[in-house]
Order: structure tokens, then C-alpha cells, then sequence
């Protein structure tokens, strides 16, 4: 049972870390401030959900386990709100969102886009 | 009255689930704290039906685990999307019209887009949303207002208490 809980508690915080890694590389791949914020998104959101997933099986019914449900808690509350407040301090300096009009169109996401 | 009693309780669980000592002279502190910490928010005037919304449907509980489940799929989709050596995005701005009915409402729907990865609220003003979404796809979810429908069934109650308050308001007025 333990080693069952181990391995899960093993795959789940390793998810977590991959997509943690994921939103490293969209922060740095994605051409603008607005786009970086979504590969930010998910770090925040199911990275975190993913590795303290895991770290509660390894705590299991203890004091720890109430106060990694409280980080999960406060981070989802949280994040959002400093997120809205990042776009809106980017809106307000005058940076304007790179829109791509066209659905069939394949981007060109090139060096020159990157400047933001 | 309700709200300070819920902030209290709030606030009290919250003691008691981080303390972990249940001797009389730590729980006497702890309730001591938990009564000034609800003074001082009662003085400041800021215990309100925003800070301690307890008219909030039940339905909040099954909506989290819908937007878990939401936040999860656009997760993967958003990292497929950033993976990818070509990286097909396609940023855009929406506007979108909340149809919820009170302020609070609005936040939980446009706090609830930014949690899910590829799409962020840019600007709330009243009911006009300004959201920037990363791919069509995202877009595309956001526009069949699956989203606003849970927040409005959400909210719902609250709504239902507003109404009868106004309407009393105006009874009153009337009298």
C-alpha cells in the first residue's frame, strides 16, 4: 500500500514538475507580454495542483495535509488576481496585444515578433 | 451580524486547523484573537456579503471541480500548443458581456477565465469583459459560455437576495 501510494504520489508531483517546465518554455518561447502570461497560467494553476497532489499522498491525514490544501486554496484565489493586475499595468504602459486575425493561416513566429 | 459570524468561524477553523494544540490556555488566545481580529474588521467596516460570501450557492462546490477539470484540459491543450516547434498560436481579444448580476458575480467569472490557462481577463468594466485568448480553441470555449452559465447558477442566490432586499426597499419606500 505504501509503495502504491509512493508511485502515485511519484507520478503526480512529476506531472507537476513537466508542466512547470512547460510553462519555463512558453515564457520563453511566446512572442509578447500577453501571451506569457498564459504559459505562466499554467504553472500556476496545474503545476501547483499537480505537486501538492502528490506531496498530500506522502502526507497523508495529518496536520501537513490541511495546510497544503490551504496553499492550493490561496494560490487559486490569488494568482488570478495578480495576474489581472500584471495585464492591466501592461495595458496602462501602452502595450498593445500581437493579434493574429486570420484562423487558417499558420503564424510565422519569427525572431521579430519577440520584441514586446 | 451573519457575515461577522462567519468570519469568525472562518476564522476560528482556520486557528484550529493551524495550531494543533487543543490546551485550554492556547485555545483561550486563540479565541481572544479571533474576537479582536472580527472587531477590527467590524471597525474598518470591511465584514460585507464580498468578504464573507455566505449567500453563495452550494453550487460553488461542483463548480470548482468543473473548473479544476476545465483548468486541467486547457492545460494540456495550451502545453501541446506551446510544444509544438511551429507553436500555432493565434492571440486575439474578446469582448464578452458577463450576465451575471452582481459585482461579485463578475469577479468570480472573470477571475475564474484567468485561472484557466490560455485565456486572461485583461479588463472588467461593469459587465464588459476585455479577455485575451492565446488560441482559437481557447476562444472558442470561452464564447459557448458554458463558464458564465456555471457562475450565473453560482451566484444565483445571492441575486435572488438582492432582488427581495430591493424590492423591500422599495415597499418601504412606497409606505
Amino acid at each position: 500500500m505504501a509503495l502504491v501510494l509512493d508511485i502515485l504520489s511519484w507520478i503526480s508531483i512529476l506531472i507537476g514538475a513537466a508542466f512547470c517546465l512547460i510553462g519555463g518554455i512558453g515564457l520563453l518561447r511566446l512572442p509578447d507580454v500577453f501571451s506569457r502570461m498564459h504559459a505562466a497560467g499554467i504553472v500556476d494553476t496545474v503545476g501547483v495542483v499537480f505537486i501538492v497532489l502528490g506531496l498530500l499522498l506522502q502526507a497523508g491525514w495529518s496536520m501537513a495535509a490541511i495546510k497544503l490544501l490551504l496553499i492550493v486554496f490561496f494560490v487559486l484565489y490569488t494568482s488570478p488576481v495578480s495576474t489581472h493586475a500584471l495585464a492591466q499595468a501592461a495595458v496602462s504602459v501602452g502595450a498593445r496585444p500581437w493579434v493574429v486575425d486570420e484562423d487558417d493561416e499558420p503564424t510565422e513566429k519569427g525572431d521579430e515578433s519577440s520584441k514586446t | 451580524m451573519l457575515h461577522a459570524l462567519s468570519l469568525g468561524l472562518v476564522l476560528g477553523v482556520l486557528w484550529l486547523l493551524l495550531s494543533g494544540y487543543f490546551v485550554p490556555l492556547i485555545l483561550a488566545l486563540g479565541l481572544a484573537s479571533v474576537v479582536l481580529v472580527v472587531f477590527i474588521a467590524h471597525r474598518m467596516d470591511v465584514i460585507d456579503h464580498e468578504g464573507q460570501p455566505v449567500h453563495l450557492s452550494w453550487r460553488i462546490f461542483p463548480y470548482w471541480l468543473w473548473l479544476l477539470k476545465e483548468i486541467f484540459v486547457s492545460a494540456v491543450h495550451v502545453s501541446r500548443v506551446i510544444l509544438q516547434p511551429r507553436m500555432p498560436i493565434r492571440p486575439r481579444m474578446l469582448n464578452l458581456k458577463a450576465t451575471q448580476h452582481t459585482e461579485l458575480g463578475h469577479v468570480i467569472y472573470a477571475n475564474s477565465i484567468t485561472l484557466t490557462p490560455g485565456t486572461v481577463t485583461v479588463e472588467l468594466d461593469d459587465d464588459n469583459l476585455a479577455v485575451h485568448a492565446l488560441t482559437k480553441e481557447t476562444a472558442e470555449g470561452l464564447e459557448s459560455g458554458d463558464m458564465d452559465r456555471w457562475v450565473a447558477a453560482v451566484e444565483w442566490e445571492t441575486q435572488l437576495d438582492q432582488l427581495i432586499a430591493a424590492r423591500r426597499a422599495e415597499l418601504k419606500k412606497d409606505e
